[in-house]
């Protein structure tokens, strides 16, 4: 099989993001790999440890996202590319899945395109199903496990809300994969090594033969969320028991419960 | 000079740093309450190449050079002490000592398991009469044709119940006339008859982890065992301190990290006297030094690493950022907890972990007062390092990375 899987690079999750002057800002804190990619290099590359093939690890973003690719090429990667292009600078979803969907028409020959299910700073969660429509393939969301894999087909197990649901799709197909899929590998040395050594090329919208990004959305105003006032009481008793009843107590008089 | 770090050693703290933070961090609390050193540790480790990370692919390890090794031992202590210790016993205290003095045939037999993590490895130097005076040592390997006989005890040894290999010092010659030349080092596969061995609880710290004794009535070792020439265990141990001791001055650099850590967040959180705490300038001024050692203690173990890297001798500047780190750890720690108030004296927090583990560092691997003895003799001209038959190999990635 010959999937790609598509990862971003995203402030930690551990910075604390906030709003100054209008603008997003994380100080200095590290760029990872989106975790939620994690877990879909982790599935596209157990499908190939069943099935034979290789993993491509994809990424749109400026030269610091060849960090999330080294990564990927870590865990277990064959190849990255990286598309990249001053144009792209604030690009929406729909922009990000057009740009993904002319990279994978250009590696050409895939058979799975997979994602991880949003990413930490955006959360739309909608590149990996607008990128199947402009890929023309299905699209099968949320996948906690696959099933089955024969030549032209594939079967995944959704996790949704109201439980699982077994769905079958034409190859080639986009695919998102939840957490349930496993837990991601850990980089091996000798997958650090080679990653260090990688020469991930670099392709621009030109090579993509893509215009320039038309946004359909943007961002008129980006707010901090309003400052909670907590107040904390401690509070104290000789004994379980009478600690127990002036929490029941006050529990009452403010009328929680 | 050049003070950048490597892509490889990025990822190396990346994957060191993500496995004890999501593997370890949540189940320490209660593993120090135990007094219990989790099962899946030594596995997992050995999972991740981290026990063979600076050996020659050729010799089943990962091919990474010895500042790795120093940057994973950081990464590891951030998180707790005991993880770094596997790493100073394991790596540092035994399976370098292999690389630097074992023939051909050793390397095979026992470098190669105990750098792929099939096998663990601990150090036997410490003896219940004798520490800092290695010439006090009383075991005795006693040659019987072929073979050595050995008996004795060994005391205060990390992973003695967890390891299958153990470095053993032990006296081959009690007429020697100056005893640091009666001394020769073993490899003791511990799982024979003749072996006993038990862990020691109550200690103050490095509760989580495995700290016991080794006892040796009659156990026959044959003398393909013996690391070195017979008479050469005294250097031999000073040479594992050289690289055990590189390990425990960077793991108590990301004790000193920790620490700082610890303190910040708090001093941001904590408010007194109608602001945060952080405000306060002698707060601040715990936190200064905090920055200040840890940032001296990272480069002493770097320069030690370098020296490694390339082949030269480090025994007076690794004993001097083992010295600095370890004291400045416990510093650090004794701040960290001032800084949490109560809170830091309460195994809510991790703080009072942190002292307890610092106090360790103090004494094991030549205590405090051995390193400044150390440090005045070489600046008096008392103390100079003569070359060693054998030297630590300089690290060559060529040769590290390929497969034989
Ligand atoms: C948690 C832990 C793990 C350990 N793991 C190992 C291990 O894996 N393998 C191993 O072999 N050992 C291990 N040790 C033992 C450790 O290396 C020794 O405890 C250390 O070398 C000190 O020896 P000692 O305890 O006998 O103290 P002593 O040597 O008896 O020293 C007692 C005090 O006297 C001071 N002193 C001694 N000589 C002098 C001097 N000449 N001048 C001034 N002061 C002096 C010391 O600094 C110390 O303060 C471990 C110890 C601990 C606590």
């Amino acid at each position: 099989m010959k999937i790609v899987v598509c990862v971003k690079q995203v402030p930690d999750s551990a910075a604390r993001v906030v709003v100054e002057h209008g603008e997003v800002t994380w100080g200095d804190a590290p760029l990872v790999i989106n975790p939620w990619d994690e877990y879909a290099v982790e599935g596209a590359l157990r499908l190939v440890d069943e099935q034979g093939g290789e993993v491509i690890a994809l990424s749109m973003g400026n030269e610091q996202a060849k960090e999330a690719l080294k990564h990927a090429l870590a865990m277990g990667c064959k190849e990255a590319i990286l598309v990249s292009d001053p144009q792209l600078q604030g690009v929406d979803s729909l922009g990000t899945a057009r740009v993904l969907a002319a990279a994978v028409q250009k590696i050409g020959g895939v058979d799975l395109v997979v994602f991880g299910r949003q990413a930490i700073d955006g959360d739309a969660g909608v590149t990996a199903a607008m990128t199947a429509r402009l890929l023309g393939f299905p699209a099968l969301t949320l996948a906690a496990g696959v099933r089955g894999v024969s030549s032209d087909r594939i079967v995944v197990e959704r996790a949704i809300e109201e439980g699982r649901q077994v769905v079958e799709g034409a190859l080639p197909a986009v695919l998102s994969f939840t957490k349930d899929i496993g837990e991601p590998r850990y980089p091996s040395f000798m997958g650090i090594r080679k990653a260090s050594r990688a020469e991930i090329p670099i392709w621009s919208l030109d090579e993509l033969g893509l215009p320039a990004p038309q946004p359909h959305t943007s961002w008129p105003a980006v707010l901090n969320p309003p400052a909670r006032e907590i107040t904390t009481e401690m509070i104290t008793g000789a004994t379980p028991q009478e600690i127990a009843e002036k929490l029941v107590d006050k529990i009452l008089a403010e009328k929680v419960l | 000079m050049d003070f950048s770090l490597s892509s490889d050693h990025q990822m190396a703290i990346n994957l060191t740093r993500d496995f004890a933070r999501k593997e370890v961090a949540p189940v320490i609390r209660e593993a120090e309450r135990q007094q219990q050193m989790p099962d899946f540790i030594l596995p997992e480790m050995a999972k991740l190449g981290l026990l063979g990370i600076c050996f020659p692919a050729r010799y089943g390890g990962q091919g990474m050079d010895y500042l790795s090794l120093g940057l994973i031992s950081e990464e590891l202590e951030a998180v707790d002490s005991t993880l770094r210790v596997v790493i100073s016993v394991h790596v540092g205290l035994n399976s370098m000592a292999l690389l630097q003095w074992g023939t051909e045939e050793q390397k095979q037999r026992f470098l190669m398991p105990q750098a792929r993590g099939e096998k663990i490895a601990c150090f036997g130097l410490t003896e219940p009469g004798a520490g800092s005076d290695v010439t006090g040592i009383r075991s005795t390997a006693r040659r019987q044709g072929g073979d050595y006989v050995l008996n004795g005890e060994k005391m205060w040894i990390s992973l003695a119940t967890r390891a299958h290999h153990a470095l053993v010092v032990a006296r081959t010659n009690p007429e020697a006339a100056d005893p640091h030349e009666g001394l020769s080092a073993f490899i003791i596969e511990l799982d024979q008859p003749g072996v006993s061995r038990g862990d020691i609880h109550g200690k103050l710290g490095v509760r989580s982890g495995s700290t016991g004794w080794l006892a040796f009535q009659d156990v026959r070792v044959p003398a393909e065992n013996r690391l070195g020439e017979e008479g050469e265990g005294f250097k031999i141990a000073m040479s594992c301190l050289d690289n055990g001791r590189y390990t425990v001055a960077a793991g108590a650099t990301g004790l000193i990290r920790a620490c700082l850590d610890a303190s910040l967040r708090y001093a941001r959180e904590r408010t007194a006297f109608g602001r945060e705490i952080g405000k306060f300038q002698l707060i601040q001024q715990k936190i200064a030094f905090m920055v200040q050692s840890y940032e001296a203690a990272r480069l002493l173990y770097f320069r030690a690493g370098w020296l490694k890297n390339n082949g030269r001798r480090n025994t007076r500047e690794t004993s001097l950022a083992k010295w600095y780190a370890t004291d400045a750890a416990f510093q650090a720690a004794a701040e960290a907890v001032q800084i949490h108030g109560a809170y830091g004296y309460s195994d809510e927090y991790d703080v009072e972990r942190y002292l307890r583990n610092a106090k360790g560092e103090m004494i094991y691997e030549g205590t405090s007062e051995i390193h400044q003895l150390m440090q005045a003799g070489y600046a008096l001209g008392y103390r100079v390092d003569t070359p060693l038959r054998k030297e630590l190999p300089p690290y060559d990635p060529d040769f590290w990375q390929a497969i034989a």
